[in-house]
């Protein structure tokens, strides 16, 4: 591994560790902001942690392309344009970050820094996809599922990026409700977009892990990659159900988002077959993750299978359930994806039976967090959606009063989040930059 | 038959996707296309100037720290508005925004206030699971 990759890596999982941070500080000024608004308000650590979430799934996959990559399309010398982008890249995050340390914000919801912040992001975006397409157009492994899902999350975020930010064209403004349309087709399409470099990178560890190569290739393999585009493409209508766009916007999204049943089936018929898989391969920690990653996604599928219901919609729209299934995705599926990811480029199969069992702990004690976090996340948000839908009750202080009550556990729960998820980091940060110490069969004894 | 399907696929995604951008709002009472004046994009200037989605909600979408605004100004009169931007609360910060700030702020969410209401009524739910809402506001 380069340097320079290092350096890139290290600077996601630092994204990671700073997601945490912000996290559990936004969650207490939200419960308490009295005390945190002289110094460190809401409006500033909800955007700190936001971006620092999407920057970090963003690099996160980018990085693991990078490396993949070069196995996949034999990559013999690398091109000018991955440094490039690495540099833009990097260098705006810290101007993102900078801007909001001194409250300068202007953007839009995920994206609030100055959008002139934007331009060299889109830049950094142009130097990575010049370093990336001219290897997967010339590469005869070009049609495996892995590089087609990188091909396309690469391709729809520079798509969904530059639509994100039509809003500073003044004819997209004109009328609020084609605004936060367009607003809200680019953030759903985008998380689809991001979903399909991470799942990519998914893929490719499956067929390294296992030595099947079969796994990323086939009808059904390329089947459901066309229901998750198509997903990409049409399902981001449940977002605005409320929104009084034109019907046909909510009858499309509605009808498309229940093909994902067809997901949801796929998992509970594979179900046995994980089994055994589990028996062959629960020996590599890498596995671990993805497993994980897999269970998440059964439980955020039902989620938002439900959430696509407009008479569901209904109730938990604008409530915590949105962020159950927000938080769920990006750190249960897509957290876990890239640390198993990151994990086998910098060898933790390699790892002393001590870390390994250090990892292992931390992982759990992630778990188990992040289950009680996404639980109560649920419970605010029926509750929230009761009181004010079933019950009617408008004074804002009176409907959220148990829901408060209930976010003290999700802000508790995030602390040990932030206990295992850091301490991988940790774990992650030392291997890459002092070495795995390799195991020896003495130590592994032990 | 792969590329075929994937060009179809992105075809319909790019007419949709103009259909989206042209149509979205045709035909609704939230089409607004020539009532903005210089005080609503202040307004809207200020609301992005000082992040306050990351608190509140406009149509479901934004923070959950404050409540939702999209119809505060028809259930609350633009007084009360103007008292809570101006002085701010215990919970939201006071910041020291000038009157005619506070002004174009009101404006700017009456403007939102009229494109339509947020809460989806009970009789508009349809037997599919759906909403027929007929008109914006």
């Amino acid at each position: 591994m380069t340097i320079s990759l290092k350096g890139f890596l290290s600077f996601a999982l630092l994204l990671l560790l700073a997601t945490l941070i912000f996290g559990v500080l936004s969650s207490f000024a939200f419960l308490y902001p009295v005390y945190f608004n002289k110094f460190l308000p809401f409006y500033l650590l909800r955007p700190l942690h936001v971006s620092a979430a999407i920057f970090w799934i963003i690099t996160g996959a980018t990085g693991c392309i990078i490396y993949y990559r070069k196995e996949v399309f034999e990559v013999k010398k690398e091109t000018v344009f991955i440094p490039l982008f690495k540099i833009t890249w990097v260098l705006t995050i810290l101007a993102v970050f900078i801007s909001y340390a001194g409250k300068q914000f202007g953007g839009k919801e995920y994206w609030e820094f100055p959008p002139i912040l934007c331009i060299p992001l889109l830049v950094a975006w142009l130097f990575f996809m010049l370093g990336y397409f001219p290897l997967w157009e010339k590469h005869d492994n070009k049609m495996s599922a892995y590089s087609i899902m990188w091909s396309t999350g690469i391709l729809f975020f520079l798509i969904t990026f530059i639509e994100q930010n039509l809003w500073q064209i003044q004819w997209f403004r004109q009328s609020y409700l084609r605004e936060i349309t367009v607003q809200w087709k680019a953030n759903g399409s985008m998380v689809g977009a991001w979903n399909q470099m991470i799942y990519g990178t998914f893929f490719f560890l499956m067929t390294r892990l296992s030595g099947d190569e079969t796994l990323a290739r086939g009808k059904k393999v390329y089947f459901f990659y066309f229901l998750g585009l198509t997903n990409l493409m049409f399902n981001w209508g449940h977002h605005i159900y409320n929104v009084p766009t034109a019907g046909w916007i909510r009858h499309v999204a509605y009808a498309i988002s229940m093909t994902e049943w067809l997901f949801l089936i796929n998992i509970i018929q594979g179900f046995k077959s994980k089994l055994s898989e589990r028996r062959k391969l629960n020996h590599f920690i890498t596995y671990r993750f993805l497993i994980t990653a897999e269970i998440w996604v059964f439980i955020n599928l039902l989620l938002a299978i439900a959430m696509s219901i407009p008479a569901i919609n209904r109730y938990t729209h604008g409530t915590h359930i949105t962020v159950a299934h927000a938080m769920g995705t990006t750190i249960g599926i897509n957290t876990m994806i890239l640390l198993g990811g990151i994990g086998y480029m910098i060898g933790i199969e390699r790892l002393t039976a001590r870390a390994k069992r250090i990892l292992t702990s931390t992982h759990y004690v992630a778990q188990v967090s992040l289950g009680i976090f996404w639980l109560s996340l649920v419970i605010a948000g029926i509750l929230k959606g009761y009181r004010s839908v079933a019950m009617n009750i408008t004074d804002f202080q009176l409907m959220m009063k148990p829901v408060f009550q209930v976010l003290t556990v999700f802000a508790i729960a995030g602390i040990g989040l932030l206990a295992g998820l850091g301490a991988i980091v940790i774990i992650y940060l030392q291997a890459i930059w002092n070495g795995i110490r390799i195991a020896t069969d003495e130590n592994n004894k032990r | 038959m792969f590329k075929k399907i994937w060009i179809s696929l992105f075809l319909a995604f790019s007419i949709y996707t103009a259909l989206v951008y042209t149509q979205c709002d045709a035909g609704t009472a939230g089409s607004q296309p020539n009532d903005l004046d210089k005080s609503i994009t202040a307004g809207r200037d200020i609301w992005q100037k000082h992040n306050c989605q990351s608190c509140h909600q406009l149509y479901g979408l934004g923070g959950y720290l404050g409540p939702e605004l999209t119809n505060t100004a028809s259930i609350k009169g633009s007084k009360y508005m103007s008292t809570i931007i101006k002085y701010g609360t215990g919970r939201m910060p006071n910041f020291h925004l000038t009157d005619n700030e506070v002004e174009n702020l009101v404006h700017y969410l009456s403007w939102i206030d009229n494109s339509g209401n947020t809460r989806v009524a009970k009789e508009n739910v349809h037997w599919t699971g759906t909403y027929i809402l007929n008109d914006g506001k």
